[in-house]
């Protein structure tokens, strides 16, 4: 893609953000979910109602957070609640259209993990954990994936399954989801560095779009199973001037994400 | 105002006993690295942390070997990465200690219902998550319930009720009623759980001043046994309103704390080798903590009213 005016991390945060265009109330998660989010609210989606983990409905950011705790997310926002409000009033209550989560590892249902690599009680490598991804992928009323694909990342088993997805596929997933009294549907989008992936009718990951310069061998080379390709595969429009400029210049200037 | 304000030399010192479970709570906003470090300094040992994000000051603590057992929900450097000290304390390969440091994980809303279980009295808090994850396997503290009022299961976790909990606000009277504004976490509810409770202010005001915006106190000095008055005692971590948070810091912090020798090192620098949080501050110099102040943006006012 080294030809191309535009990165694949560029791509694939735009592709994010144009996938918020119909969402109402998002659920910010920290790292990539934060840029897309932002670069959506800026273009696709100006209503959006930012929600942030630490407290904040109606976010108004004038600068990209740090992290999903800092303080520009406060200033100018609708409600600063506390956390217990936040979990309990606004996502256990089933205001969240769109909960946006990354991932360490993720499998072809779409179950998440970002606990540990390797064994729980002496792990290869230990990640954050859940923070709020749990009951976000439980509660939410749908859940967007953003993550680069590689052989360690989309993976046949996830070690630990943080955060819940389509289980062992979709006719089991909304059995325990009723009897659960869920307000998640599940994931519905995973948006990566060289494509965008919805799930099908079993649950199961299909790739809709390919980003201008991959390929399905990159695709293929960077997944763990056989993945489903849609027969309608489409291209996803190429960044625009505008939101290369946005993503550049106003959200990430030094080129924490994008780079 | 001599109240129950105290030096944190002092506070440290008669509050926190070594094997307490102590919670520094703060979410990102208000994290009491100034209590955190004198708590190392003093050397306290074989204490229970709790907090949600570990954040910076538990990889600084932990490092400093105050801690035999680690609480939490979420253990990274917030836009950074990991926590390197911690993760060599918990990861087998190039295990730093003798032993591993014991972990008790659970979710952030987890978290907060432990605390708000333990501020209420009561044996445990249901909540509407962990369902088909692995959480409940890694801690069987999180056990599934069944609704007395219908067949439906929801999971519960177990009140938190730490020995001290220790919290960082923009302002407190003497007697520790305190206001904070920004974002809450659940500094509220680990202070009503605890059983002896620190204020760490970044300013000391007047009763009046509590009294004329009451809707903003978030903790009252009922429960509060020590004020201590240190501003900048958030620092590299932000105060709405008053500083920014030290990006440069955490970013810093980030190949420091990927060796042992250099944390140690930092830690005597910054931590052992002065004598408290005025130390600190001044060997932070004026300039970087100016670059930190934000521009303003003041509330409207509201009118309480007069009732005679």
């Amino acid at each position: 893609m080294s030809d191309l005016p535009f990165t694949k991390n560029e791509m694939m945060i735009v592709a994010a953000a144009r996938e918020l265009a119909r969402a109402h109330v998002c659920f910010v998660g920290v790292g990539l979910p934060n840029i897309a989010v932002n670069l959506a609210k800026l273009t696709v989606a100006p209503d959006l109602e930012l929600v942030y983990e630490a407290g904040v409905f109606g976010a108004r950011p004038a600068r990209l957070p740090l992290s999903i705790g800092d303080p520009t997310i406060v200033t100018g926002a609708t409600a600063v609640v506390s956390m217990f409000e936040l979990f309990g009033y606004y996502l256990q209550r089933g205001l969240i259209d769109v909960g946006f989560l990354g991932a360490a590892q993720i499998d072809k249902f779409g179950n998440i993990n970002t606990t540990v690599i390797g064994d729980y009680n002496a792990p290869k490598t230990r990640l954050p954990g859940s923070g709020g991804a749990c009951e976000i992928a439980i509660n939410a009323r749908e859940v967007f994936v953003i993550m680069r694909q590689s052989l360690r990342s989309f993976v046949n088993e996830i070690d630990f399954r943080t955060s819940p997805g389509n289980l062992g596929g979709a006719e089991q997933s909304e059995a325990i989801r009723k009897a659960g009294g869920w307000h998640g549907r599940g994931p519905t989008v995973v948006v990566t560095d060289l494509g965008i992936w919805h799930f099908d009718e079993t649950g199961e990951m299909r790739l809709d779009f390919l980003h201008p310069g991959a390929t399905l061998e990159d695709v293929r080379a960077t997944i763990a199973w056989e993945p489903k390709i849609s027969p309608d595969l489409g291209t996803t429009p190429a960044p625009t001037a505008d939101e290369l400029r946005l993503v550049r210049e106003e959200l990430d200037p030094e080129g924490v994400y994008t780079k | 105002m001599p109240g129950k304000v105290t030096s944190m030399h002092d506070a440290v010192a008669e509050i926190v006993r070594d094997g307490d479970t102590v919670a520094i709570e703060g979410f990102t906003h208000l994290i009491g690295f100034s209590a955190g470090h004198e708590i190392v300094r003093q050397r306290k040992r074989d204490l229970v942390l709790a907090r949600m994000t570990p954040d910076v000051i538990y990889d600084q603590m932990i490092a400093g070997g105050v801690a035999r057992k680690l609480i939490f929900s979420w253990l990274g450097n917030p836009g950074v990465g990991g926590l390197n000290a911690i993760r060599r304390r918990i990861e087998p390969a190039g295990l730093v200690g003798e032993r591993p440091l014991e972990i008790e994980e659970y979710s952030h809303f987890g978290m907060v219902a432990r605390y708000t279980a333990g501020a209420t009295n009561l044996p445990f808090m249901p909540l509407r998550s962990y369902f088909e994850t692995d959480l409940p396997k890694a801690n069987p503290l999180i056990r599934p319930i069944k609704s007395p009022y219908s067949d439906e299961v929801v999971y519960a976790v177990p009140p938190l009720n730490p020995d001290v909990s220790i919290i960082h606000a923009q302002r407190a009277d003497a007697n520790g009623n305190t206001q904070i504004w920004g974002l809450l976490g659940c500094q509220k509810e680990a202070a009503f759980a605890a059983e002896r409770v620190i204020i760490v202010v970044e300013e000391l005001v007047d009763e009046s001043v509590i009294r004329a915006d009451p809707n903003r106190t978030v903790i009252p000095g009922l429960i509060v046994d020590a004020v201590v008055v240190e501003p900048y005692g958030a620092h590299p971590s932000y105060v709405q309103g008053g500083y920014d948070r030290d990006n440069r810091f955490y970013l810093e912090w980030d190949p420091i704390s990927r060796d042992e020798d250099k944390v140690q090192a930092w830690l005597r620098e910054w931590v052992y080798d002065l004598p408290d949080r005025a130390a600190y501050i001044e060997k932070l110099g004026a300039e970087r903590l100016a670059s930190l102040q934000p521009g303003s943006a003041p509330s409207g006012s509201v009118d309480y009213g007069s009732y005679r």
